[in-house]
């Protein structure tokens, strides 16, 4: 596309320079992640061997297999699944139902509410008010504690509310002259029409939720309820690693180490975010262009 | 039903033709009837976990008994506030609060910037995307993970870092409990975590950039330094500003997950900050007047904050957020 043009020493030096640093961030980027990968695989004579490593020699699911075999870890899994799919839901649901009339200008009262959801933005009530709310709501206690009070983020509400505004209205006045009714809209023209943006936020809410620490850390105080981010801190920082229970039901079960076991909790609580990674960026870049058009 | 629909955005514009103001409403209102249905679960999330919540806020002006409820609770107009203030942990907040956000500021803030800056720079298509996927990724893991990383490598107990420490230099730092690591620690976490992501709004403000100004730069001779001083940097200044504002009204807030997952008995003289100080004493204590308090103080100083620092923007002759 450019045409080839005469470029100095120093710019080429510039560029030689660029390219090894920016490759440098790069791999930065996911060095810690990897190590962490490989550490998880290792077994009791390769950590005391070797510190750091990214290929280990002989590799040891037995810390996986410790993980799984542990109630506490299983049961967290399954709350913290829970949680992102039936939170993500409510998420979705909540968000397009609340944008798509605030899309409509000729909606009475639609700048009051607009207002309204902005200045929540700016301020609120903190985490004593709002935790009182949730406990007299009786929600404590509750996986709903960790769904409902999240159930709009207001920025993700507003950059739905303005691209359903960007289409093309000629589209729904000629639905409408065929009868369509206002739900039928929503959901057989605008629905389909914001895939690409629906996805987006999908994953982020969804991303949003699997990583959630702070509500399950003010709402939930049953152990038997914590998600898995929750149960991740108490094994690695507060390393009540749930050995028990294995070693006493099975006499002939070698105890992983200590560290693999806590390396895995780590893969384990990071995998899916991995597996959805691809998909998320493809979309996120236009997401966040979307958030910077105001409106 | 089918023909108010069909008439729909046609009636929009002829409330004269309305014997009444009074009627016209209750037109409108039956006519959208179901936009206002689909509004009613939003509405009602925002009420009751947005603004009952500001409601509570009159707890810190009340000395809350739990048996005596909300309602009935004595006011005690700023007596938590002159508490607050007059409490030695006041300082101590305030100093790590301001000091964080300040190493942020100066260490972190510029990071996503130079880093956008040299991406941008990079002319082979195929090397700059694999660079962002790759400088993405640590935005979507949680900070218990990064925080649990941490641990794990930075440990005495056998962590790669003080494994590799002891090898070299046969002594060990104890990273997570010496109040000297606590404040590095934590801003590396956030450059790591942040640093790549924060490139995307920079990156798309380049994008914007005509490279007519640059084959011009060229012509003139300016080397690619000049060209980034001269084109580039005025080009992203209005997103700096307006990202500036942004972290001014956050100055108070340094991320509570982070700060509470770093923090421990040994190293709390640096790491207790607003936050963590106002669920320590509210949702573990039960303090919850005077943790409101403190919590609201937070918040107006940060409102106070954008909105002053916007105010100033404008003065000197950028867009602002409002």
């Amino acid at each position: 596309m450019v045409k080839k043009q005469y470029r100095s020493t120093g710019e080429i030096t510039f560029d030689i320079f660029n390219y090894i640093i920016l490759g440098i961030i790069g791999i930065a980027a996911i060095l810690p992640f990897l190590f962490v990968v490989a550490g998880s695989f290792a077994t009791e004579a390769e950590i005391t061997k070797r510190a750091v490593f990214l290929i280990p020699t002989t590799i040891s699911f037995d810390a996986y297999k410790f993980i799984f075999s542990t109630d506490t870890i299983v049961r967290s899994i399954g709350v913290s699944l829970y949680v992102t799919v039936i939170g993500t839901i409510v998420n979705l649901f909540f968000t397009v139902t609340m944008a798509y009339p605030m899309a409509k200008r000729y909606l009475m009262g639609r700048n009051l509410i607009l207002n309204m959801v902005i200045f929540t933005m700016l301020f609120g009530g903190g985490m004593i008010p709002t935790y009182l709310v949730i406990r007299d709501l009786q929600l404590l206690d509750t996986l709903n504690a960790l769904i409902l009070p999240g159930a709009i983020s207001a920025f993700n509400l507003i950059i739905v509310k303005n691209f359903f505004q960007e289409l093309p209205v000629e589209m729904e006045e000629a639905a409408r002259i065929d009868g369509c009714s206002e739900l039928g809209l929503l959901w057989k023209i605008v629905l389909p029409l914001s895939k690409p943006v629906l996805a987006t936020f999908t994953l982020f809410y969804a991303v949003g939720h699997w990583n959630n620490f702070f509500s399950a850390l003010l709402y939930i105080n049953d152990p038997s309820k914590w998600p898995l981010q929750v149960m991740l801190r108490q094994i690695v920082m507060l390393s009540q690693s749930a050995a028990g229970d294995l070693s006493l039901m099975d006499p002939n079960f070698v105890q992983p180490p200590e560290q693999s076991i806590k390396m895995a909790v780590i893969v384990v609580g990071t995998l899916p975010i991995m597996c959805v990674y691809p998909f998320l960026q493809k979309h996120f870049a236009k997401g966040v262009m979307l958030g910077s058009v105001k409106g | 039903m089918k023909q108010g629909a069909a008439m729909g955005t046609a009636e929009i514009h002829t409330g004269s033709a309305y014997r009444s103001k009074r009627e016209l409403i209750f037109k409108r209102l039956k006519r959208d009837k179901w936009l206002y249905i689909l509004l009613t679960p939003g509405l009602l999330y925002f009420l009751l976990f947005k603004y009952v919540p500001m409601w509570g806020i009159l707890l810190a002006f009340k000395d809350f008994q739990p048996f005596l409820g909300f309602m009935k609770s004595e006011w005690v107009g700023l007596e938590h506030f002159r508490t607050f203030f007059q409490n030695p942990d006041f300082f101590m907040l305030l100093r790590n609060t301001l000091v964080l956000s300040l190493l942020n500021l100066v260490f972190f803030f510029p990071a996503p910037i130079i880093l956008a800056l040299l991406l941008n720079e990079i002319r082979l298509s195929f090397y700059k995307r694999t660079i962002q996927t790759l400088i993405y990724v640590p935005h979507f893991i949680s900070m218990v993970i990064v925080a649990s990383i941490s641990y794990v490598f930075l440990t005495t107990q056998g962590g790669a870092v003080n494994e590799f420490l002891y090898t070299y230099t046969g002594s060990k730092i104890d990273f997570l409990a010496d109040p000297n690591w606590f404040r590095p620690m934590i801003i590396l976490q956030t450059i790591w975590k942040e640093c790549g992501w924060g490139t995307i709004i920079f990156l798309a403000a380049l994008a914007g950039v005509d490279v007519e100004q640059y084959e011009a730069a060229v012509m003139d001779g300016a080397s690619r330094w000049r060209q980034i001083w001269h084109i580039t940097l005025p080009a992203i200044r209005s997103t700096i500003v307006i990202l500036l504002i942004l972290r001014m009204g956050t100055i108070l807030d340094n991320g509570f997950e982070q700060i509470y997952l770093m923090m421990n008995a040994l190293n709390r003289e640096v790491a207790e900050v607003f936050d963590t100080y106002v669920y320590a004493l509210g949702i573990t204590q039960g303090a919850f007047s005077y943790s409101t308090a403190v919590g609201l103080f937070k918040s107006v100083i940060g409102v106070v904050l954008v909105l002053g620092t916007n105010w100033l923007a404008k003065k000197f002759g950028e867009s602002g957020l409002y």
